[in-house]
């Protein structure tokens, strides 16, 4: 006798339904639909928050810790003892510029000293000669030796092992400094770097009461422990001290990082709406099968609420199992896909938090709540009489309405995936849309098929009969299928052009030079000798320092602002340019560009994020000084710039006159060859009093950055494309049952195999050029919302979408054809006759 | 035991209206066996449904052991069920995912019946099942599904048993055997017997005949 396996008799109800259920294969696609959808979920939660842990680190190597605080005085004791006591690590440095000497040359120098452990973020890299391979290093310059950058080396005529004199001391090289993280964070007036360590400082005798210097504590430890620490620190501040964390970092740092959460989360969210659909599809064939049963029990004396329990704790029980493995198997796929992006990933990953495991159950459950409660609901409506009289109490067929609820939760979950309500509300309206639409657009497109099937062969005549008679069915199909391909489509085509068009915003051959500090009288021979070298710069721009000191009269300081963003602002020397034409890539949002009656009586063009910060309105005046000049001028435009183009950019720009008496300098950009790294030499050479500030390290960090977000996003994606291809299997089985018995019924009458076969390939054909048409149109039209209004760039018609929807939609019905038929074909006409009797 | 009084039911059928069944009045003594027998379309299930509660009538009443079912909500009706009624149908109705074992235990462990298994096996080997308990619906032939729907009926011990043509998706053969399990599992536990059939020879196994016609009760 065959072992009877049956579930232990002490357990509850629910449990031992489970358990059969489960043994019978009725719960398997609907369970892996959930744990895909779970895992895929926590994938995404668990490798998405460890990288966005390794991008703010990323970012916070920009800053060379977690927390910078930056003085223009030394620290009171109690802010830095206060970083041991919290179990932070801290690093102390000073920087200003001085004069460096060798010989006879002597050159300006940006010093900084720092104590063991600098940077606390990121790694120095060195190399032992000029034009030598460079390597990171976790050390400081040893006592008595300082590492110069090349150019200071260059500009010095130094090598590694000669002296140096910087203040009263001599120091020897002990290598040239390749890259320093936190180099760009102040890239303006920036000299040639010289690095020593904090206790070779005294020594020089540079730092004197009165000396200009900025010190900085850098702070660096878990995110909880530093925010702590921020929050304390920020009140006990004074003038001319401030903090700069990861939220107030540069912009274009942070437009990066913003774009690369948003990247994250549409990923997410395509894999949640797809597994929901796989979820809905699942459980509906699971009512179906199990209408009879329900209405079995009802026959038996089971009360409604008591058996609508019953099923419900069945589910919550394997919803919960299934959220406790997806969640297993998220972690173990991010934990793969992190060692796979080992060598992408410039430093290692650290390790997720526990709040995707919450984000996975909370995911899991509402998924189920969603979009397997509706069609269980369904089950409580099945009459007891079904015993009898099978036609009596067949649940109604894609009942849209039901879902409202799922779709509640649904768009609820693309708001928390996407972490912020624009993008999540886009992408919801954008797939309510075009649910809707696919809808009735489907049951359009088979009654057109239906009506193109009256006459040819038996079996396409039977094929496309059935397309009209399950129409409601076919249309849930290819309405399914439709999302999947979209998502599919999205995966190959947006995607892809989402990410070049964000890979080339900031083109290859963007500027990695900038000069600044060009007198009035050097511009016309520094273009001459850049012409001469063959090194075009692109444009020179005239620059003014000087302070905002009053708005509309009112003089302001950084009291008058609460915003830590403006008050940093306030407290500065503006960079401010004039021009008659609008700088390139700058877009006047409001106002006007300067008129003729502007340029004459002078005005400025203000952009949109400080005037935001400043509280600054078209029409109001600005008043600046700088150098004992002053200016007060109406503000006529308002301009938007793109922080990604590494051009330079100006917050405020006057007309020509606005400025005139204030203290003028020019500054240019130019690209300068990997391989030409002595021509900043020649330049410093022959202009000496020029600044030459080095982007590429800038540029090369931010590059880094973009290169794994885009990585993560292609991962990330393949979690939605393998949920596409779970919609396509459960919307598969859905009819599966019914196209086994009707196959069984067609050879039972003598149809043959290829009869049978020719049938459902008619139908399956056209449910997929349908659905491949829908989902090229909803691709497209997503695609132009994401590039044109979410991630604002330029969208482009492609074609190879509309040639590829339609194919890949034949391509899944000619996989389902060959499953589905060979289900159908393979199954005894006896045995499926008698399965649905 | 089941008492039906001016039994009623009225259907809408497009713009007029169907009546399925004609006034009926019928009574069935407790340990008594009748059958309901008719041509097709007679009304013969929509009768059985009535009577046990699962459809609501037009108009009439329903007594089932002097409960006047349709006083009673459907949940009151379901737990009267529960406690008074065993049925077979003639599609089996058995739970595809269950294995028969576990078919038969369905009803006690709705009622939380303390045992199931104990209980269920005994019944599965009275119907000489014994050896196929782990086997599923679709491994058994129709005379053995009926012969599991049987034991479920009859584990509950019901004191009434409704029966719509259970020989109906059966060969004769089986079809007698099955029937004459049914009467002797009926006379083991003196239940009440109503059994729909269109099967002269196996109405005439009850003590009773109702014939009906057209949605009346004509002998």
């Amino acid at each position: 006798m065959k072992p009877v396996f049956q579930a232990p008799v002490n357990l509850p109800l629910p449990v031992k339904m489970l358990l059969r259920d489960w043994r019978a294969g009725e719960l398997r696609v609907l369970a892996l639909a959930l744990v895909i959808a779970v895992a895929s979920v926590t994938s995404v939660a668990f490798f998405a928050d460890r990288v966005w842990q390794a991008l703010t680190r990323e970012a916070n190597q920009l800053l060379g810790a977690d927390v910078l605080l930056v003085s223009d005085h030394p620290f009171a004791p109690d802010l830095s003892e206060e970083i041991a006591k919290r179990g932070l690590a801290r690093v102390d440095g000073v920087s200003f510029v001085s004069m460096a000497r060798a010989g006879d040359v002597t050159q300006l120098a940006g010093v900084k000293a720092v104590s063991a452990g600098y940077p606390l973020r990121g790694k120095l890299r060195v190399a032992p000669r000029l034009n030598a391979a460079d390597a990171e290093t976790d050390a400081i310059p040893p006592p008595g030796t300082v590492w110069l950058d090349e150019r200071l080396s260059a500009a010095l005529g130094v090598e590694v092992g000669q002296q140096i004199e910087l203040g009263n001391a001599r120091l020897t090289v002990g290598a040239v400094l390749t890259l320093e993280p936190d180099r760009g964070v102040s890239f303006f007036n920036i000299a040639p770097r010289l690095l020593l360590r904090m206790d070779d400082l005294p020594a020089t005798g540079l730092i004197q009461t009165g000396s200009r210097a900025s010190y900085q504590l850098y702070v660096a430890g878990a995110r909880a422990s530093t925010e702590a620490y921020e929050t304390w620190a920020k009140p006990k501040l004074g003038p001319g001290q401030r903090i700069e964390s990861l939220g107030n970092a540069r912009p274009e740092v942070r437009a990066g990082l913003d774009r690369a959460q948003q990247f994250l989360g549409l990923s997410a969210m395509l894999a949640v709406i797809l597994a929901a659909v796989a979820i809905a599809l699942s459980t509906r064939r699971y009512t179906q099968r199990h209408l009879d049963g329900y209405a079995v029990m009802r026959c038996f004396g089971a009360q409604q609420g008591r058996l609508f329990a019953l099923f419900s704790w069945e589910f919550v029980l394997l919803g919960l199992a299934a959220c406790a493995i997806g969640c297993v198997l998220g972690f173990a796929g991010q934990a793969v896909i992190a060692r796979w992006l080992t060598d992408f990933v410039a430093s290692s990953l650290p390790q997720p938090g526990a709040y995707p495991v919450l984000q996975g159950f909370a995911a899991g459950l509402l998924l189920l709540l969603g979009f397997a409660l509706p069609p269980l609901l369904q089950l409580k409506n099945v009459p007891a009489i079904r015993v009898i009289r099978r036609e009596v109490g067949a649940p109604r067929q894609g009942a849209l309405a039901g879902y409202a609820l799922g779709l509640a939760a649904l768009g609820a979950l693309l708001v928390w995936q996407a972490g912020e309500l624009k993008l999540g509300a886009t992408v919801f309206v954008g797939f309510a849309a075009a649910f809707m639409l696919f809808w009735l657009t489907s049951l359009g497109a088979l009654r057109l098929f239906a009506a193109l099937g009256r006459a040819g062969s038996v079996s396409w005549r039977y094929g496309l009969a059935n397309l009209r008679r399950r129409s409601r069915a076919n249309a849930v199909q290819i309405v399914a299928l439709a999302l999947g391909l979209t998502a599919l489509l999205l995966l190959t085509f947006i995607r892809g052009d989402l990410l070049e068009s964000w890979r080339t915003k900031l083109p290859q051959d963007a500027p990695n030079r900038f000069v600044v500090n060009i007198q009035p009288e050097q511009v016309q021979p520094l273009a001459r000798f850049l012409a001469e070298n063959k090194v075009e710069a692109p444009s020179t721009f005239p620059m003014v320092r000087a302070r905002l000191t009053a708005i509309n009269g009112r003089a302001v300081s950084a009291a008058d602002y609460a915003d830590e963003r403006a008050r940093r602002q306030i407290d500065r020397e503006f960079n401010l340019s004039f021009m008659q034409t609008p700088p390139p890539g700058n877009q006047v949002t409001g106002g006007h560009w300067f008129n003729a009656e502007d340029l004459a009586q002078g005005s400025v063009s203000v952009e949109v994020w400080i005037a935001e910060r400043l509280g600054i309105k078209l029409g109001d005046s600005l008043s600046f000084s700088g150098g004992g000049a002053s200016a007060t001028v109406p503000v006529t435009s308002l301009r938007k710039l793109d922080w990604d183009t590494m051009r330079p950019n100006f917050f405020f720009v006057t007309t020509p006159k606005a400025l005139a008496g204030f203290p003028l300098s020019f500054m240019t950009t130019f690209r300068l060859p990997a391989t030409e790294a002595m021509f900043t030499t020649r330049l410093t050479q022959a202009f000496p009093n020029l600044t030459v500030i080095d982007v590429g390290a800038v540029m090369r960090q931010i590059n880094g950055v973009l290169d794994q977000v885009i990585r993560a996003v292609e991962f990330v994606f393949l979690f939605a494309l393998v949920a596409g291809v779970l919609v396509l299997y459960a919307a598969l089985l859905s009819t599966q049952d019914e196209r086994v018995q009707e196959a069984a019924l067609m050879r039972a009458l003598g149809a043959s195999r290829a009869q049978v076969a020719g049938a459902q390939r008619a139908e399956f054909m056209a449910l997929g050029l349908v659905a491949g048409v829908l989902a090229a149109a909803g691709t497209t039209a997503i695609g132009y919302v994401l590039a044109e209004r979410v991630f604002q760039f330029p969208w482009q018609f492609n074609a190879a979408i509309w040639l590829a929807g339609p194919l890949a939609g034949l391509a899944c019905v000619a996989l389902n054809a060959w499953l589905g038929g060979r289900a159908a074909l393979n199954h005894p006409p006896m045995l499926a006759l008698r399965e649905a009797s | 035991m089941v008492k039906a009084a001016g039994l009623s039911k009225v259907v809408p059928n497009g713009a007029s209206q169907l009546t399925i069944l004609h006034e009926i009045d019928l009574a069935v003594m407790a340990g008594e066996a009748a059958a309901i027998v008719g041509a097709s379309g007679s009304g013969k299930s929509t009768l059985l449904g009535l009577l046990a509660g699962l459809d609501t009538p037009s108009a009439g009443s329903v007594h089932l052991d002097g409960v006047d079912l349709f006083a009673l909500d459907e949940d009151g009706r379901a737990a009267l069920r529960a406690k008074l009624l065993g049925f077979v149908f003639q599609s089996f109705q058995l739970l595809p995912a269950l294995n028969a074992l576990e078919n038969v235990m369905l009803p006690l462990e709705l009622a939380g019946t303390a045992g199931a298994g104990q209980h269920a096996t005994a019944m599965l080997e009275r119907v000489g099942l014994g050896e196929r308990l782990a086997h599923y619906p679709k491994h058994l032939s129709g005379g053995e599904q009926q012969r599991v729907a049987l034991a479920r009926a009859f584990v509950m011990q019901p004191k009434l048993l409704l029966a719509d043509e259970p020989t109906g998706n059966l060969d004769p053969d089986t079809g007698a055997g099955i029937i004459d399990l049914m009467f002797a599992l009926n006379a083991a536990a003196g239940t009440t017997l109503v059994l729909v059939t269109h099967d002269d020879a196996i109405a005439r196994r009850c003590q009773r005949q109702i014939r009906l016609h057209g949605g009346r009760i004509v002998a």
